[in-house]
């Protein structure tokens, strides 16, 4: 029994979430037995933590500030992202999937991109969703959706479509809230030492970046500060089921996130940090998938014959 | 399953690709042939401002060296136009200024024969932009003491002007008589009654904090600090006119607060009170409605609708746009292929309470949202067929085209208040462009709730810097013209030339009881079983302002029922049928 198969941040991989004897790569690493089998208020294992954790963002941002252009927009998305992954659940597993997971895409998709017409956010939780179904390598999925969705959308759609820059009021004691908030919960899930990775890693690149370019440190760490980021360090790259097992993995991941997001600042690409973790993460995993696949299988042959498959 | 997913995927992802595709086809196919855009859209427009004998270019403003490395965008305003018949000849004249220091502003008097000749310097208007003074930002014409002229309102980011015309025959400074403050960094102001007096009363709304020097900075935090909810701007004033050319300031007695960013402003009686509402459109934030109780301004922005989604308020133009005798309000914001699409506002009256009137963002079902670096835009019947089009002017910095200040910009505009309020944390411009060199938009009214975009094909196919867009009859032929101000560009005329058969009305109104200028006054038009309200406004749109008189398209229609007007006084009149294809000249009754 691996407990990866445990709802958590934008769980994403239906087919793991119901069907364990699914998994495709034996013997991954096993968390502690001890946090997995005991059900946590504060932990991934409680299906309804993130979910709730973002959705207390989304509604404190939006009542103190107004972030949200729409209310509409957000529900249609949230709601899109929940039809379509119980469809999609139904029709190819066969069974309901936990709502948690489409929830926190379409949450994202509600309030990382900003759109005045209402289809952006209807296709963007589409393509969120069905990112998990159809891009699959070894019966997993790669991207984390909301970035591959936000990704996709603004690469294509940019004529109709923005993402949030400046909500939340560029105000410092809000961005200090929600630093230390999302810096508890993340420690209390065992995650910090990414956000922490990638935060160190973009405030030495952004210093080389100074250094290179000649403006000033401030406006290079300047994106930090700002809301979108908020939500990128504590939700995008730390989503579990897109992130590689092990924990100098995760942190050499993100460091090439930071590293690429970093050449892609040096071409003027604005929507830099998306397309970096759209490009490194799944490469990254697909990298770990295929490595422990290969291991697996080289170890199968390695056994005495009819050993193989005697567990 | 998983084939048919795939499928689907890929179309998904092909969409927006495939729409856009389409849209361009059917952009180029209507470009294609002019009698056909004339046939289709009933007018077009040909940029004259040469042959007018209008050779206006304006100079942007050089502040403190301390903002040098963006001084492209510290100074990217002060191209402002208005209209106005400034010596009572009948024939509309131009305005237009300046903002560099020692930098002239133009007065611009209709020959009648097609051409305008610049008398400005001979008027005393002109010389307003001299070292330690401030430079022009707005302009704005009412008759402040009823003697049948219009007076000047200069606002400036310096020392605010008003000038008093007499009788056509020049200008005289009067700002210190009037007893207006020494110093604002203002870009709105707007004439109105809003205490129903006969008298005309001046709005006016700061920008940068009028405590601000911009040529000499004591420090360089004095950018927003933040650029959707910033409240370090400027304050408002409301100055009282006392008679004998004298003003009070009275903005926070009748409960106008607030340190906004205000760009722009109009007053319009929304609720058939006689006295004038007022909508304020500000840059980093939302927009504000003030409902005028008697005299007292009450807020109602969050509750009307209007104070929802912050973005970057440019521009704020009345229009009744489904012929309904209710006024819709249009705002440009910033829209920006791949980068910020904010969309521009229109707000659509869904309320008649007169409590507390209701708006909604329809500016995307109308059509007229993604407007790129809006700013100026005007309302007004320009195909003459019975509805109200829409003329937008765009274009921020446009400087090296092949470079752009874009990344920079979302850079530091997304971090924190400490970073982005101060002017040293920006990035230098470098001769790059930003929302540079963009396509006007030229909205035409279906008038079911749906606008095309024409400009391309009706000839307004500039690509300057615009800022102020104003619309008039320049050449008293039943049509409107439109004149743009660019910021450090040329001043533009664009002669418009309608389908023939379409039929008009105007009305040149005169107040008596009321302030002369009729400001405030609604005049809606009954045929056919529908009608269309406009009102006489004291500035609308961006840094602009209309010519005074009012005018109507009618389509095919040969005969009008009636029209009522609503006096600032509070007097109602009517009139029974009257003849079209000419301006009414209206006294109000006494």
């Amino acid at each position: 029994m691996n407990t990866r198969v445990s709802a958590s941040a934008e769980t994403g991989d239906p087919a793991m979430a119901v069907d364990p004897s699914r998994m495709p790569v034996p013997d991954l690493p096993v968390q502690a037995a001890s946090s997995a089998s005991r059900f946590k208020l504060f932990s991934l294992e409680n299906p309804y933590f993130v979910p709730g954790f973002i959705t207390l963002i989304l509604i404190t941002g939006h009542l103190s500030f107004g972030i949200l252009e729409s209310l509409s927009r957000t529900v249609l998305a949230i709601g899109f992202s929940i039809a379509l992954e119980l469809a999609l659940g139904r029709l190819v597993l066969g069974r309901w999937i936990h709502p948690a997971s489409a929830y926190i895409s379409g949450i994202s998709v509600g309030i990382l991109i900003r759109a005045p017409m209402f289809w952006p956010y209807a296709l963007c939780a589409a393509l969120s969703i069905l990112s998990k179904y159809v891009l699959r390598y070894k019966g997993r999925h790669l991207w984390n959706p909301s970035n591959f969705g936000i990704a996709a959308i603004l690469f294509l759609a940019g004529e109709s479509v923005g993402s949030l820059s400046i909500q939340w009021g560029n105000h410092i004691w809000a961005m200090l809230v929600i630093w230390s908030l999302g810096a508890l919960i993340m420690w209390r899930v065992r995650r910090l030492h990414i956000t922490a990775t990638y935060v160190v890693s973009f405030v030495l690149f952004a210093l080389m970046r100074s250094q290179f370019s000649g403006t000033g440190l401030e406006s290079e760490l300047a994106p930090l500060t700002g809301p979108m980021y908020q939500l990128f360090i504590f939700f995008m790259i730390t989503d579990p089921k897109t992130t590689v097992q092990s924990k100098r993995g995760q942190c050499l991941v993100v460091f090439m996130v930071a590293l690429v997001e970093t050449i892609l600042r040096m071409n003027e690409v604005i929507y830099a940090p998306y397309y970096a973790l759209f490009l490194v993460g799944p490469s990254a995993l697909a990298l770990e998938i295929w490595w422990t696949s290969h291991k697996a299988s080289e170890h199968r042959q390695s056994l005495p014959d009819g050993k193989a498959f005697s567990s | 399953m998983r084939i048919g997913l795939t499928i689907l995927f890929v179309a998904l992802l092909a969409s927006p690709y495939l729409f856009r595709q389409q849209l361009r086809a059917r952009d180029s196919a209507s470009d294609s042939d002019p009698s056909a855009v004339m046939a289709r859209y009933g007018f077009h427009l040909v940029e004259i401002s040469k042959k007018a004998g209008i050779d206006f270019v304006h100079r942007a403003p050089v502040l403190d060296a301390k903002l040098e490395h963006i001084m492209p965008q510290v100074a990217s305003m002060g191209a402002a136009v208005s209209v106005v018949d400034f010596d009572r000849d009948g024939w509309p004249d131009i305005y237009v200024t300046n903002s560099a220091t020692d930098s002239l502003n133009a007065l611009y008097r209709n020959n009648h024969d097609g051409t305008f000749a610049e008398v400005g310097q001979a008027m005393s208007i002109a010389d307003v932009n001299r070292s330690g003074t401030g430079v022009s930002m707005s302009a704005v014409w009412g008759d402040y003491d009823n003697d049948g002229y219009e007076d000047l309102f200069l606002a400036k980011w310096g020392r605010p002007e008003l000038f008093h015309n007499e009788a056509g025959r020049g200008f005289r400074k009067v700002s210190v008589e009037a007893g207006l403050p020494a110093w604002l960094n203002t870009n709105a102001a707007i004439w109105l009654d809003f205490d129903g007096d006969g008298l005309l009363d001046l709005f006016v709304a700061g920008y940068y904090p009028s405590e601000i020097d911009l040529w000499h900075l004591s420090s360089t935090k004095m950018m927003p600090d933040s650029f959707e909810y910033a409240t370090n701007g400027g304050r408002k004033y409301l100055f009282r006119n006392l008679g004998s050319g004298r003003f009070e300031e009275v903005a926070e007695k009748v409960g106008l607060k607030n340190k906004r960013w205000t760009l722009a402003a109009a007053a319009v009686d929304l609720r058939g009170t006689g006295r004038p509402d007022l909508f304020v459109a500000n840059d980093y934030g939302v927009s504000e409605l003030f409902i005028n109780d008697g005299g007292r301004f009450r807020e109602v922005s969050k509750e009307s609708g209007i104070g929802a989604a912050p973005k970057s308020g440019m521009n704020a133009s009345v229009g009744d746009v489904l012929n309904e005798g209710r006024f819709a309000f249009y705002v440009s914001n910033i829209s920006e292929d791949g980068i910020l699409i904010q969309g521009n506002n229109l707000w659509m009256p869904i309320s008649t309470n007169p409590a507390l009137p209701k708006y909604e963002n329809l500016a995307g079902s109308f059509g007229v949202e993604l407007g790129g670096w809006s700013f100026g835009a005007q309302f007004g019947d320009l195909n003459n067929d019975g509805t109200m089009d829409l003329y937008v002017t765009n274009g921020y910095i446009s400087l090296d085209k092949s470079r752009s200040y874009w990344y920079d910009y979302s850079k530091v505009a997304g971090g924190s208040s400490t970073i982005i309020h101060d002017a040293k944390n920006w990035p230098a411009f470098n001769g790059r462009s930003l929302a540079g060199f963009q396509p006007k938009r030229v909205w035409v009214n279906d008038g079911r709730g749906r606008f095309s975009e024409v400009a391309q094909s009706v000839g307004v196919t500039d690509r300057y810097d615009g800022r102020a867009v104003a619309l008039a009859d320049f050449w008293n032929r039943g049509v409107l013209d439109a004149v743009v101000a660019n910021q450090s560009g040329p001043l533009l005329l664009y002669k418009n030339t309608t389908d023939a058969a379409r039929n008009w009305i105007g009305f040149d109104l005169e107040g008596s009881r009321s302030n002369r200028s009729a400001i405030g006054a609604i005049v809606t038009v009954y045929w056919n079983g529908q009608k269309q309200a406009q009102t006489i406004s004291g500035g609308v749109g961006f840094a602009a302002q209309n010519d005074r008189r009012l005018h109507f398209g009618l389509g095919s229609e040969t005969r009008i029922d009636r029209i009522e007007i609503g006096w600032p006084s509070g007097q109602k009149q009517t009139i029974a049928q009257p003849q079209i294809r000419m301006v009414h000249k209206i006294r109000e009754p006494v």
